[in-house]
């Protein structure tokens, strides 16, 4: 098991939170919470060892495309392959968009 | 195919889904919610990623317009075991659901049982979290009902399926299985001859829903669908307590068990035959 800290360049704090997915085999859990204008902060707390380039590519990809909103993101990963990772991502920003 | 459009299926949906299901619209409220980040102290220690609610849901609500405390073991998190943190969530509910009951709140419970039983990583502190929850259940159950519902795929096993039984009420489906122990470790014990883990319609014929309903050992037989779970639940509660908890029956299954010749291989019938003689 690792823990792992990213930092990256966001926009302006959401107002609600959201939780998403479950701490299952080859999914994760996404807790995501209100941060400090114009920075996103992810900590991943991962069951599989030496995959941070992995976890910072991937981030790095996603937030490219569109500058995130500013929050902090707790991530509790059960093994969840890259393409579930951006799902669960994107389900959790778009459930923080509803609120 | 119809089937599939217009049902909604109960034991695809995670703990807390589960229980805003249950819940009147609009009155969910949960207890030490994940954001509070009350989870295992343990897990971290052994390597094992934690979650933020330690796998269980408690939700405050109404059904019916009934006050009702909901507490759901998400299955899909290390087996639905219960360690430290998880146990007392749901002893604490429910302990406080009898308190709510001595101070003129007719607070009943309802719990959704996916589970392994104790979560080995956490030994005697699970044990004895399960111990707090089986003492609550018999406190609260002479005030209100206590509703158990095992609606799979995970099953309840172990220590839980206890506390299963202490439940005024308890529904299953057929996707629901329940005993003390699980295949894997009873083909451990007895030999892969006598009991086949691997062997499903075998360990569903003997441990699943419909069979344990059968058998009397529980309430409701019900299909995995929402809509249906919900309206039993709502109606046992409505019930109040029943005139006698199964698990003060003891002498009556005594007896039963005393019957029983156990040298050749038992059958599922045998155990219907066995127990469904005077269903109460």
């Amino acid at each position: 098991m690792e823990t792992l800290s990213f930092e990256f360049p966001a926009g302006q704090p959401p107002t609600g939170r959201a939780l998403v997915g479950c701490v299952g085999s080859g999914d994760l859990e996404v807790l995501l919470e209100p941060g400090i204008a114009g920075t996103l902060t992810i900590q991943v707390q991962t069951s599989v060892n030496g995959a941070e380039q992995r976890w910072r590519h991937l981030f790095e990809r996603i937030f490219q495309e569109q500058t995130p909103p500013a929050l902090n993101i707790d991530i509790h990963d059960f093994g969840a392959t890259p393409g579930v990772v951006r799902l669960r991502l994107e389900q959790g920003f778009e459930e923080i968009g509803h609120d | 195919m119809t089937d599939l459009l217009t049902k909604h299926s109960f034991v695809e949906l995670g703990a807390r889904q589960r229980t805003q299901a249950l819940l009147d619209a609009g009155t969910y409220r949960e207890l030490i919610d994940p954001f509070q980040r009350v989870m295992s102290p343990w897990l971290s220690r052994q390597g094992v990623v934690p979650q933020a609610d330690d796998g269980v849901v408690i939700a405050k609500g109404s059904v019916e317009g009934l006050p009702v405390v909901i507490a759901a073991i998400e299955g899909n998190f290390q087996g639905g075991s219960l360690g430290e943190v998880g146990g007392a969530k749901i002893a604490g509910a429910l302990e406080l659901a009898a308190e709510d009951n001595r101070n003129g709140i007719p607070t009943r419970a309802v719990l959704l049982l996916e589970t392994g039983g104790v979560r080995l990583q956490e030994a005697n502190l699970g044990l004895a979290a399960i111990a707090d929850i089986h003492a609550a259940i018999v406190d609260l159950r002479q005030y209100q009902p206590v509703i158990g519902v095992v609606a799979g795929s995970v099953g309840c096993f172990g220590g839980m399926s206890i506390a299963a039984g202490l439940c005024s009420y308890l529904v299953v489906t057929r996707e629901a299985r329940l005993g003390l122990n699980g295949p894997q470790v009873i083909e451990q014990e007895a030999g892969l001859d006598e009991y086949d883990s691997r062997d499903r319609p075998f360990i569903w014929s003997l441990t699943g829903g419909e069979q344990r309903f059968n058998s009397g050992l529980a309430d409701r037989y019900v299909a995995d669908d929402v809509a249906q779970i919900q309206q039993t639940v709502s109606a046992l509660l409505l019930q109040g307590v029943p005139q006698q908890q199964r698990s003060r029956r003891a002498e009556f299954y005594l007896a039963r068990l005393a019957e029983l010749d156990a040298t050749p291989q038992i059958e599922p019938a045998t155990v219907r035959a066995l127990y469904q003689g005077e269903r109460p």
